[in-house]
């Protein structure tokens, strides 16, 4: 049986499948690896790089890397989590992140990663990228203001919705963004609808449902509620219509 | 050698605090007094140089520094450096201290055209010109978080920071411990 594979992560045993990467693995032992592009439903993608233990010695991302036998791997080690706040705090200046007038906010993978992180401050120089919102269409706002670039609702849309609503385009920080696959480049011109998988996806504030902003009161989402690395077994809430 | 010769017990002379608010709405200040009466405790512990809270203009040597706000205006750097030259330990206060939060959603607008349209061009909001008093400070360019200005020794984020995140900064940094936040005490909203 296969029951007898493990691997070391921080100094505990965790059994794993053949195939299955670290992170897949630590997530069915409840243990919390950061992430923030990686979806359990989805390929791994691996540009975030939040999921970056060291394996053997060698960096890697969990969320690409298959378990091995034996492997010893470090996860949330001083070094690692220091590497972590640096990128964190470097997605938080490349984007407008503002946090109290965001309708995710207590519900916000990007901001409960940076709890679990201790991020204090962007410590860089921000730089408010010019990112206009896209109103057009009647049910859904996008605010690529918040876009974290991890190309989840590209996959969504065109892996489960069939869609291909999305896409990931432009070069360099502030060139690089998601793009609408329509001839005017709005939403309202697609087929999207806010019953698409695509449309709850968003770890960030970007996808919105209108008319439903702040319905949680402070106190009460899911953050607040507990730590992120304390949920790592929770299915994952998304946006319903 | 080079140690100062001054051996009075630390906790025999109260340490001095300067507060402001820049670019903020004194939200920050607002929810530091929610610590209540735990201010009296504080009080015995900490005396107020330069703050909205003594109407004192200028601050002294002080050992803490709690700055609220961003920059939109040479005024806000003027006094952020009086601060950072006089307080040993400087904290950043709140989101707008921290990333420029509200204020600096003008960033992505050209500062005339904000001008023009408030004081000139738009309906309703008056149409007086956009005043040139040589007394009122100019406004910047962008807005800007303070740590872009000035090192900041520590940031206490929230809009505003709960008044026991202020609680525990305040205790910690009075114990000589860095100061920490855990969950429910760090937020940024």
């Amino acid at each position: 049986m296969t029951t007898d594979l493990t691997f070391q992560l921080d100094g505990e045993d965790i059994a794993f499948t053949p195939g299955q990467t670290i992170m897949q693995a630590a997530k069915a032992a409840g243990v919390y690896i950061p992430h923030l592009c990686w979806h359990p439903d989805f390929p791994a993608h691996g540009s975030c790089k939040l999921c970056t233990v060291k394996a053997n010695g060698r960096f890697g991302s969990g969320c690409t890397m298959e378990a091995q036998a034996g492997m010893v791997v470090e996860n949330r080690t001083a070094e690692l989590d220091d590497k972590r706040r640096t990128l964190l705090q470097m997605f938080f200046v490349e984007g407008n992140h503002f946090c109290p007038s965001c309708e995710k906010s207590g519900d916000c993978t990007l901001q409960a990663t940076a709890y679990e992180l201790k991020m204090m401050s962007p410590h860089f120089d921000m730089f408010y990228p010019d990112r206009p919102v896209d109103a057009s269409h009647p049910d859904v706002l996008l605010d690529f203001n918040r876009c974290i670039m991890c190309s989840l609702c590209v996959t969504a849309s065109r892996d489960v919705d069939k869609k291909n609503v999305f896409a990931m385009g432009g070069r360099g920080i502030l060139g690089r963004r998601i793009h609408i696959n329509s001839e005017s480049g709005k939403l309202a011109d697609t087929d999207f609808a806010l019953t698409d998988r695509a449309a709850g996806i968003c770890p960030v504030g970007v996808i919105l449902p209108k008319r439903k902003g702040f319905a949680v009161p402070i106190g009460e989402r899911r953050y607040d509620k507990a730590p992120i690395n304390e949920q790592v077994k929770e299915p994952l809430k998304e946006a319903t219509p | 050698m080079n140690a100062p010769m001054n051996t009075a017990p630390v906790a025999a002379k109260k340490l001095k605090v300067a507060t402001t608010s820049l670019a903020g709405c004194f939200g920050c200040h607002m929810s530091f007094l929610d610590i209540d009466e735990r201010i009296l405790k504080l009080l015995e512990l900490v005396e107020f140089d330069r703050s909205p809270l003594t109407d004192i203009k200028h601050c002294g040597p002080c050992d803490l520094g709690l700055i609220e706000g961003g920059l939109c205006n040479a005024e806000n750097v003027h006094v952020l450096r009086e601060f950072r030259k006089n307080c040993k330990i400087l904290v950043a206060v709140g989101a707008c201290a921290i990333n420029g939060g509200l204020p600096a959603q003008r960033n992505h607008l050209d500062l005339r055209d904000v001008l023009e349209e408030v004081y000139q061009t738009e309906y309703l909001l008056g149409r007086a010109g956009i005043p040139n008093d040589p007394e009122l400070p100019l406004p910047l360019d962008k807005v800007h978080p303070i740590h872009e200005v000035v090192k900041v020794d520590y940031f206490l984020p929230g809009c505003p920071p709960p008044a026991d995140a202020f609680w525990k900064l305040l205790t910690d940094l009075l114990a000589g411990r860095t100061p920490t936040l855990g969950h429910g005490l760090l937020h940024y909203d």
